[in-house]
């Protein structure tokens, strides 16, 4: 088994036991033009896994963006792993980035450099060269999204779902304590869709990582409510108990600047919300 | 509603160049920072002053040419043929040469710093490396700025030396100067302070090509459009500041050499 993939039984979440949570939204703001999030607060506890949804424009990706410190909220306060970020300069966020991954909409993958130099750009980044031991990595994360082949190809000849899992390979490599997908199945096509949602849940399932996941699919967010990872076949599968066995995914939906809803999947079934029901329908 | 908002439009102006003079700061203040990206300080001087050579020696070469030939008739009418060797060499070496390898240089590497951090901007490649911890005006404007500085000032030198020879062989030539009066000439007649305000300009021009390309770069918007808007932004402000600075860099260093 590669040191990448731990028995599920050591399911652990992957930041060392504490009280706190992996990332917290007290009373966050920020607006451009006119404002776009008014006052959120929600808490991700570690080994959980949030699924943002909500109509486009609502800021799903800028929650994103506010919980990596890229953009400054213009009101309330925001932790990740016990460290406030809110009035953190930008050299000193650089150093909680690197415990953080990132899945970007579009890939966001440096298209001068092949899928081996982009997916061990953090570690080259240390050492500054490509070592034996940072290439051994590099193809075990590359394993993990099944794209080993691809290790010398630029991300403009792979396909735009091989390109989602070279940026998903990118941002687990360094094993981080918390990952952002932004859309990660957006404009995929249901099969490729399908392969990066198993493996967003065999990233959840194998290391436990506390991640936050927007999506507009609701396919998407429904499968991983329902499925788990078993390692034994190396594939997603539904959940045997009739769903009773907690997955530690939990959905958030944002509108209008505000979150009307946070709960299990079961929860969001059983709503009376209008709105709700709508967007479900 | 009015169309536009005189307040609005100053606060857009202040705002920018707060950030080019943030930007422009920090470039300078990441040397003594770590990282350093040597690999990548390499690579952008072979790409800035290797790549620019054939551009500055054509430009150096016909300039120093023209030069000659322009000024021969009027030196002629004075009997003062001879000191076609001190105009050319004191006309590129405190101006010439150091200004048009600047614009050369800014219309080749501008627009191509702007063009190619504008497209990693509106993909997202810049707040990708943000992401990952790395920071973007250590790892990518730094070492433009770094090697645009230290590339300008030796092909400013280059500049100057083809600028002479083309000078020469009009004056051999055509004019039929003798070769070492033209060269004694030409030596002859640089000082100190005229070498300093050739070899000092090319360094704050290769400052001006960097940055400003840099900042077009880096706050591109507006996807493929907003890069061919940055892109020309970019060559348009850098040459204008080239011409700016340049009058007043030659003020005070006259100044200070007491011309």
């Amino acid at each position: 088994m590669s040191s990448l993939a731990p028995p599920a039984e050591q399911r652990q979440p992957t930041a060392t036991s504490r009280a706190d949570a992996a990332m917290r939204f007290e009373k966050v703001g920020i607006g451009f033009d006119h404002p776009v999030l008014g006052g959120i607060s929600f808490q991700l506890p570690h080994g959980e896994t949030k699924i943002l949804m909500g109509e486009a424009g609502t800021g799903k990706t800028l929650v994103l963006k506010l919980a990596l410190g890229l953009l400054k909220p213009d009101a309330g306060r925001i932790t990740v792993l016990g460290e406030e970020i809110t009035q953190m300069r930008e050299e000193d966020l650089f150093a909680l980035r690197r415990k953080i991954g990132m899945v970007f909409q579009e890939s966001a993958l440096f298209d001068s450099l092949t899928v081996e130099e982009n997916v061990a750009y953090r570690l080259m980044e240390e050492t500054g060269r490509l070592t034996d031991e940072i290439h051994a990595r590099v193809l075990e994360a590359l394993r993990f999204v099944e794209l080993e082949h691809t290790v010398d190809l630029f991300p403009s000849e792979l396909s735009g779902g091989m390109r989602r899992r070279v940026a998903i390979a990118r941002a687990i490599i360094t094993r981080p304590e918390v990952i952002l997908y932004d859309s990660p199945t957006g404009g995929l096509d249901p099969v490729t869709s399908d392969t990066i949602i198993e493996l967003i849940v065999k990233q959840r399932d194998v290391y436990g990582t506390s991640s936050l996941l927007v999506t507009s699919r609701l396919q998407d967010a429904f499968t991983m409510a329902s499925h788990c990872f078993d390692q034994k076949q190396n594939k997603m599968v539904p959940v045997a108990d009739g769903g009773v066995r907690d997955l530690h995914t939990r959905f958030l939906m944002l509108r209008d600047g505000q979150i009307i809803f946070e709960g299990t999947a079961a929860d969001m079934l059983r709503s009376n919300d209008p709105y709700i029901r709508e967007y479900l329908s | 509603m009015p169309i536009f908002s005189l307040t609005e439009i100053a606060k857009e102006q202040v705002e920018a160049v707060q950030d080019y003079s943030l930007l422009a700061g920090r470039s300078l203040t990441n040397i003594f920072g770590h990282p350093r990206y040597f690999a990548d300080t390499l690579l952008q001087a072979d790409s800035i002053g290797v790549g620019s050579l054939p551009i500055v020696i054509l430009t150096g070469f016909f300039t120093g040419a023209v030069l000659a030939l322009q000024t021969s008739s009027t030196l002629q009418q004075f009997g003062s043929l001879s000191l076609t060797g001190k105009l050319v060499s004191l006309s590129m070496v405190r101006e010439l040469g150091p200004v048009l390898t600047g614009l050369m240089v800014a219309g080749r590497n501008s627009s191509g710093m702007a063009s190619e951090l504008g497209s990693m901007k509106v993909t997202e490649q810049i707040d990708a490396m943000r992401a990952m911890g790395v920071d973007p005006s250590k790892k990518l404007v730094t070492p433009r700025v770094i090697a645009s500085m230290v590339m300008l000032f030796f092909l400013a030198i280059i500049s100057n030396l083809v600028g002479l020879t083309g000078g020469f062989v009009i004056s051999y030539l055509l004019l039929g100067l003798d070769p070492n009066q033209y060269w004694t000439t030409a030596y002859q007649a640089l000082r100190f302070g005229d070498v300093f305000m050739g070899l000092c300009k090319p360094v704050f021009f290769g400052f001006i090509i960097s940055s400003i390309g840099c900042y077009y770069g880096l706050s591109a918007k507006g996807g493929t459009q907003g890069v061919g808007r940055a892109t020309t932004q970019a060559v348009v402000a850098a040459s204008v500041l080239i011409l700016v600075s340049d009058f007043f860099i030659t003020r005070l260093l006259m100044g200070i050499f007491q011309y």
